[in-house]
């Protein structure tokens, strides 16, 4: 879209076709054509079009220096870069890192040291819940009991070659077969909708970019969160608010002009002053018009150009004019909680949350997935697939043994990334040519395969049962060979 | 196939597979013979030689010999000919790479349009990318961006040519500035391309050549890759593949004739033209911006790649899964007395199916003897025996027993030779019903040959396999190979299969009256006297008796201590069973309805058995049994306890009629009251609606504030109705019993039946749509009250008026969509999720690795253990462990010293 207005942009001024079409391709916009030295633009087109382009488009020629221009050839886009880095936001130092894991107490050490004496490091868990139980133990009983729990521990141990995938894979998709297909009302929170069942499992496993129900819980911070008034507060700053939301918006053909009518009660309600509103509905870059404000609770805005096209465009600028709020949450719903008010979210925009002083950043959490992944990294990305998957199995009420669910989480956050389960993420990057062939898009996969001279090693499952052999996990995995001794003659 | 059968023993395995182009060179140097005729079959039904079925290309009919190789139809693999094209033609499979290619290379010296530091670049990324272990879908970006780097240059860093920009007119034109060129000009265009400008692009050409994506030779397939099938009427009936060549091949004669008869370019450009469709149609015949080639019929046909794609294509349908032999399927039934290890197999398939038997030293005269019966050997009362029907020799050759040659081939068996052996009772098969969803779909069980044509099993077993036997039919293979056997009955037997690996719960277990007669037997604990008792006893086979209790003289015994015998020694348990009501505060052992319960060493001392005792997915029972005494004890437990059960329900019966949801006219009407009063209170809200007075939710409009109002209310009442029902339905009522011990329907079912049956609701909501403002024409337009959106004030049993029906029937269409909808979803979902994780394995090191050998996890969820191990997902029961090691006494004093140091 964008590189196709770049080039109409171009040609409206009476750029060539061709020189428009190589510098959209070269992924120029008219802004960035502006600025750019004269040099990089030479890389795409002759000089003589870059003076001409120029001219057009009424820029002067710039030059750069040598260390610019080495910057400029590598061939990540350098303008975004650079506009990132206007708006960068100072790391807030305050962020705690919050204990989820809890350090060994002395006695849980002495668990772990004896487990470890016995051949068998216990995992943590473990030794904190048997720690819970064994304090009225004398050492001699302990150590009896600790054998015991080892002894236990190894049994239930899963075997080598234990095709755990394949397991966990019909453990998760096994009960899909009972959950139920509709939306219904969050938990304690009737006015937010989420998607549960099915479809948000499989929104889950395609680590879909955006929820179709995306919430956030806000969580605040001790000083907030028992003041009901301060919580409001909070929750009308995150909350986008419209001007619509507040006034009235008309068309007044008679004099080409919008009128905005304030509701002063809702003003109050969210805390808005007149002023912010005009300030606000002169940020918004499309209206060019000027805002005059009439009165306590009046805004006008005159249309510069007398047609009713421009009118309708203006008022739906106006209408649709944010005025406060961040982006993307639409509503906003206090509710009290054992630890103080909690506010959720209809939609989620978890990157803003941390830059509200009252929002505790380190509870406050969101149910979209890439979300999570974006702003605190993989590691917090594979626990949000746990828990979201988790939870949609348990509010089905079906028991799903968690780690199932961690085996694929690990694997759709393997690489660095979130990738789906399906032909765009795992399935269509396996190393098994057979194996991609026979999950979807088969010729494509088997043309490209030639292309390069891709070699199938036949390690996987798929693969092994295309070709007729015995499958590389369970019991196909080893090989007895009975090898009989000869007899000795005597 | 039949005749050579590998050797058992060593297995040599494929190493790996390559692949490749083929050049146009190679393609003339395998094939078997030049096809120039697009003739088939001369008038006498022979082939023509050098045309399409020329016998160079194989042999399709049984008894002739192949014309390259010389064997017969089971040796002839078949070989592939060619056609010499007479203009070049491109292949559509690659026109996007092609299109690449010319976009990136130099129009005049064929160079990549990178410059050499580019290329330094972008070698380096590509080497760093391979290191780090990029995928093919990696590179593919990596390319692409290349690819288009080179592409927006608009001269030529090598020769400063100025380049022209090349379009594709889909499917497989292409233009230079408007330009058209023909495939020969692009053919020479690639060929320009040097080798070591390929790699940039994504190409090996060590394996592929560009120029050979523009094809001059056309690889003619063996005629067993699409054989010509004999109607009944006679006539011959071609495969699609052939009709598609035989196309090619005349087109391909024209475009020849009249480009050596120098007739003029407009023609010959037409006929090259219609080259090329024919031959992108025999690659791909859903090619998209041109019409499908049709069959006579008009049907669309099948080429090549409408051969690999897709559901029925040959890698989903023929090669990820694979017909086979020794197997049945038949309609499934119940049958209690089985073990739930067995399978009832029917004579009829037990004759069918059989097991290969090598012969030996040890087993000949045997061997001998079972051969000599015949085919279909009964024994001395009628009763079935097994029967040998193949002998296979030495040399591969099967010789088919028959009544007549039985006694003559039983003579001549050799040791070394093979007989196929008929089922015999304790074989070992596999079981399965579709949808295959997890492993327990698919267990091993032992043969019991049985009379009738079903196959049966016990109804405990039912749970796993999702079955019933409403009509529903199963699957039986019969293992061959003693490895297979052995494996089946280590891993796969049903009783190994008790715990599920979901949940490290029980997925086997008691049913139905599996449950109930549980329940009848021991809730209360009831006092039986010695007929029953005995009977109890004897049908599950137990000849200990326990001791008896003397009331008013008489030997009595009780139905916990009858119970008991089932549960192993030392089996140590405290829970809350099913029927229980979740006291506030529990009286334990003096619970009034007997749902605490206890056992102790083995013996129930208080509580009533139902389903979270002996039931699938929940029987806690079971659950411990087969865990700590193996699945051994669990089957016996099971088996034991089931059939106790049953039993027990047959010694007073038990049914149930429309009269258990019979309810006194008193309730009858105080639910009438409830109803009634609920109905005004929503028409209240109505009122308030209508005239404003409605308080509007926060964050809610006032219509919606009314629904929500509405549906609680009414919910409320049919809740309300339920329980006044509820109250007069108590534990003797039949119905009640199934529904509290969890044997069949629930609580819900029973005060639909018998109270109200509620709000109708369509996604969630009162239903609103149908008429014009109004849901049936029964009603006032805008009629907001509770039945005219759907709330159903009658019971089952009283029945439905008119307009309640309709409601009724939208209701229960949403979720018969559901369902259906459902079903097709998650069908995809766990293709996908097996697809993504099949080949994660643990290996030695117990980290989890996928096959390009990364690590996926350290541990296999992170304390390697085997969920289905677990306690429900727990590596140690610690409080039961305690239990165990230090005794009762001990555990006591544990607890209470934790309880005082403020603990747990
Ligand atoms: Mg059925
Ligand atoms: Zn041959
Ligand atoms: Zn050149
Ligand atoms: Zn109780």
């Amino acid at each position: 879209m964008a590189r196709k207005d770049t080039v109409n942009a171009l040609i409206r001024r009476g750029v060539s076709a061709k020189v428009s079409e190589a510098l959209a391709n070269a992924n120029f916009k008219i802004g960035d054509l502006k600025k750019a030295p004269f040099e990089l633009i030479t890389q795409f087109i002759s000089e003589e079009d870059a003076e001409e382009l120029l001219k057009l488009i009424g820029a002067k020629k710039t030059h750069i220096d040598k260390e610019q221009l080495k910057a400029a050839s590598k061939k990540k886009a350098p303008k975004k870069e650079t506009k990132k880095k206007d708006k960068e936001i100072k790391p807030r130092m305050d962020f705690k890192m919050p204990d989820k894991v809890p350090k060994m107490t002395d006695f849980e050490k002495k668990i772990s040291t004896m487990a470890i004496k016995l051949g068998t490091p216990l995992p943590l868990a473990l030794v904190q819940k048997v720690a819970a139980k064994v304090k009225p133990l004398d050492e001699k009983e302990m150590k009896i009991f600790i054998e015991e729990i080892v002894a236990i521990y190894n049994r239930r141990l899963i075997d080598s070659n234990e095709s755990a995938g394949i397991v966990s894979a019909q453990s998760i998709g096994e009960p899909g077969t009972q959950m139920t297909m509709r939306t219904f009302h969050y938990a304690g929170v009737a006015e937010i909708n989420v998607t549960l069942g099915l479809p948000r499992l499989i929104e889950v496993v395609d680590a879909r970019r955006t929820p179709s129900t995306p919430m956030m819980t806000v969580y605040l911070k001790d000083h907030v969160k028992h003041d009901l008034d301060k919580v409001k507060m909070v929750a009308s700053n995150i909350e986008r608010t419209q001007l619509i939301d507040v006034a009235t918006v008309e068309t007044d053909i008679e004099n080409m002009q919008v009128i905005v009518k304030l509701d002063q009660k809702k003003l109050a309600e969210k805390n808005i002053k007149i002023d912010e509103i005009k300030s606000s509905l002169e940020k918004e870059r499309k209206l060019k018009s000027d805002v005059l404000v009439e009165g306590k609770k009046m805004l006008v805005i005159k249309t510069e150009e007398a047609s009713f096209r421009k009118l309708q465009q203006i008022f739906e600028i106006v209408r649709d004019c944010k005025i406060k709020g961040i982006e993307g949450i639409n509503r906003a719903v206090i509710r009290m909680s054992d630890d103080g008010y909690i506010i959720y979210t209809e939609g989620s925009n978890l990157a803003k949350m941390p830059e509200i002083e009252e929002v505790d950043p380190s509870r406050t959490t969101t149910n979209s997935i890439t979300e999570i992944y974006t702003v605190l990294g993989v590691e917090a990305g594979r626990n949000a697939v746990i828990k979201e998957a988790g939870a949609t199995l348990d509010e089905q009420g079906l028991t799903v043994d968690k780690r199932h669910i961690m085996l694929v989480a690990d694997i759709m956050t393997n690489d660095g990334d979130v990738k789906a389960i399906g032909r765009h993420g795992i399935s269509g990057r396996k190393s098994s040519v057979l194996a991609r062939a026979a999950f979807e898009i088969t010729s494509a996969h088997l043309l490209k395969a030639g292309l390069i001279g891709e070699v199938d090693a036949l390690d996987g499952v798929a693969e092994n049962i295309i070709v007729g052999q015995p499958v590389t996990v369970g019991t196909g995995a080893v090989n007895l060979v009975y090898s009989p001794k000869k007899r000795r003659n005597k | 196939m039949m005749a050579s059968r590998p050797k058992r023993g060593v297995s040599k395995r494929i190493q790996y597979i390559k692949f490749a182009h083929i050049s146009p060179e190679e393609i003339r140097k395998m094939s078997a013979v030049k096809v120039i005729t697009a003739d088939t079959y001369d008038d006498d039904g022979f082939p023509i030689e050098m045309g399409l079925m020329d016998p160079h290309l194989g042999v399709i009919e049984p008894g002739l010999r192949c014309r390259t190789c010389g064997a017969r139809v089971e040796d002839c693999p078949g070989h592939f000919g060619h056609i010499d094209l007479a203009m070049p033609v491109i292949h559509v499979g690659f026109i996007k790479d092609i299109k690449r290619l010319l976009q990136s290379t130099c129009r005049s010296c064929g160079r990549i349009l990178l410059t050499e530091k580019q290329m330094e670049e972008e070698e380096e990324l590509r080497f760093m990318l391979g290191s780090l272990g990029g995928d093919t879908t990696d590179f593919d970006h990596l390319m692409k961006r290349t690819a288009k780097d080179a592409s927006v240059r608009t001269v030529c860093p090598h020769c400063d040519a100025e380049q022209l920009k090349i379009t594709l007119d889909k499917p497989t034109t292409f233009r230079e500035e408007g330009h058209k060129l023909t495939p020969k000009e692009v053919r020479e265009r690639l060929e320009r391309i040097p080798d070591e400008d390929l790699m940039p692009m994504g190409l090996n050409h060590k394996v592929s050549r560009p120029e050979w994506m523009i094809l001059t030779a056309l690889p003619v397939p063996p005629v067993t890759v699409r054989p010509s099938i004999t109607l009944e009427s006679g006539e011959r009936s071609e495969d699609d593949l052939t009709h598609k060549l035989v196309d090619v091949l005349r087109i391909n004669q024209r475009l020849r004739e009249n480009r050596d008869a120098g007739a003029p370019q407009l023609i010959v450009e037409d006929l090259w033209e219609l080259l090329q469709y024919h031959i992108t149609t025999y690659f791909d015949n859903q090619t998209s911006g041109i019409p499908p080639a049709r069959h006579r019929s008009g049907r669309p046909l099948k080429t090549l790649v409408q051969r690999l794609k897709g559901k029925e294509g040959r890698f989903r349908s023929n090669l990820s899964g694979k017909r086979v032999n020794f197997s049945a399927r038949t309609v499934i039934s119940p049958d209690p007395v089985l073990s739930i290890n067995e399978v009832g197999i029917p004579i009829k398939a037990s004759r069918e199916l059989t097991i290969p038997i090598r012969v030996n030293q040890f087993n000949i005269d045997i061997v001998k003897e079972l051969t000599s019966r015949g085919i279909a050997p009964v024994g001395p009362h009628g009763e079935y025996l097994p029967g040998v029907n193949y002998l296979i020799r030495v040399d591969g050759r099967r010789i088919k027993i028959t009544d007549r040659n039985a006694e003559l081939v039983s003579e001549g068996i050799e040791i070394g030779q093979t007989i196929e052996r008929q089922l015999v009772d304790g074989d070992i098969v596999l079981f399965n019903r579709q949808p295959s969803l997890h492993r327990m779909s698919m267990m091993a069980h032992k043969v019991r040959v049985m009379p009738h044509k079903t196959f049966r099993f016990n109804l405990c077993v039912c749970p796993p396999y999702n079955a019933d036997f409403d009509g529903d039919e199963m699957n039986v293979h019969v293992l061959q190979s003693p490895e297979a056997i052995a494996e089946g009955r280590i891993l796969m037997l049903v009783q190994e299969n008790i715990l599920s690996p979901r949940f490290g719960g029980p997925v086997i277990g008691g049913i139905h009256d599996n449950i109930t007669g549980a329940f009848k037997l021991t809730h209360n604990n009831p006092l039986l006297n010695k007929a029953d008792t005995s009977m109890i006893l004897s049908k599950a086979n137990i000849y200990d008796w326990p001791e008896p209790t003397i009331v008013d003289g008489k030997e009595m015994w009780s139905g916990k201590d009858i119970f008991s015998i089932a549960l192993p020694d030392g089996l140590n348990l405290i829970y809350k069973s099913s029927i229980c009501q979740q006291c506030d505060d529990c009286k334990e052992m003096n619970c009034d309805i007997d749902a605490y319960v206890m056992v102790k060493d083995g013996q129930l001392l208080a509580g009533t058995i139902d389903e979270k005792s002996v039931g699938a997915f929940k029987g806690k029972i079971l659950d411990k049994v087969s865990r700590d005494y193996g699945a051994d004890a669990g089957r016996i437990f099971l088996e034991t306890s089931s059939k106790m059960a049953l039993a027990a329900i047959m010694i007073t019966g038990f049914s149930t009629s429309i009269d258990d949801e019979d309810i006194p006219e008193e309730a009858k009407i105080q639910i009438l009251e409830q109803l009634r009063q609920a109905i005004e209170k929503v028409g209240g809200y109505v009122e308030a609606y209508r005239e404003g007075t409605l308080e509007a939710m926060p964050g809610r409009s006032l219509e919606e504030t009314l629904e929500v109002e509405a549906m609680r209310i009414l919910g409320k009442a049919r809740d309300g109705a339920g329980q006044i029902a509820g109250r007069y339905l108590g534990l003797e009522n039949s119905a009640v019993i199934m529904a509290k011990s969890g044997a069949r329907g629930s609580m819900l079912n029973l005060s639909q039946m018998a109270g109200c049956i509620g709000q109708q609701a369509v996604r969630g909501e009162r239903i609103s749509r149908g008429y014009h403002h109004r849901t049936l024409p029964h009603f006032h337009k805008y009629d907001l009250g509770a039945d005219a959106k759907g709330f159903v004030t009658s019971s089952y049993k009283v029945g439905l008026a008119p307009t309640e029906y309709f409601f009724h029937s939208m209701g229960g269409r949403e979720g018969l969509v559901d369902t259906a909808v459902r079903t097709s979803r998650s069908g995809y979902m766990q293709r996908r999720l097996i697809n993504a994780l099949e080949d994660l394995k643990v290996v030695n090191d117990s980290t989890v690795r996928n096959t390009a050998n990364t690590i996926i996890q350290f541990k296999f969820g992170e304390d390697g253990i085997d969920p289905s191990r677990s306690v429900q997902g727990e590596a140690v029961d610690i409080d039961d462990t305690l239990l165990k090691v230090f005794g009762d006494k001990r555990f006591k004093n544990i607890a209470k010293e934790l309880k005082a140091a403020g603990g747990e």
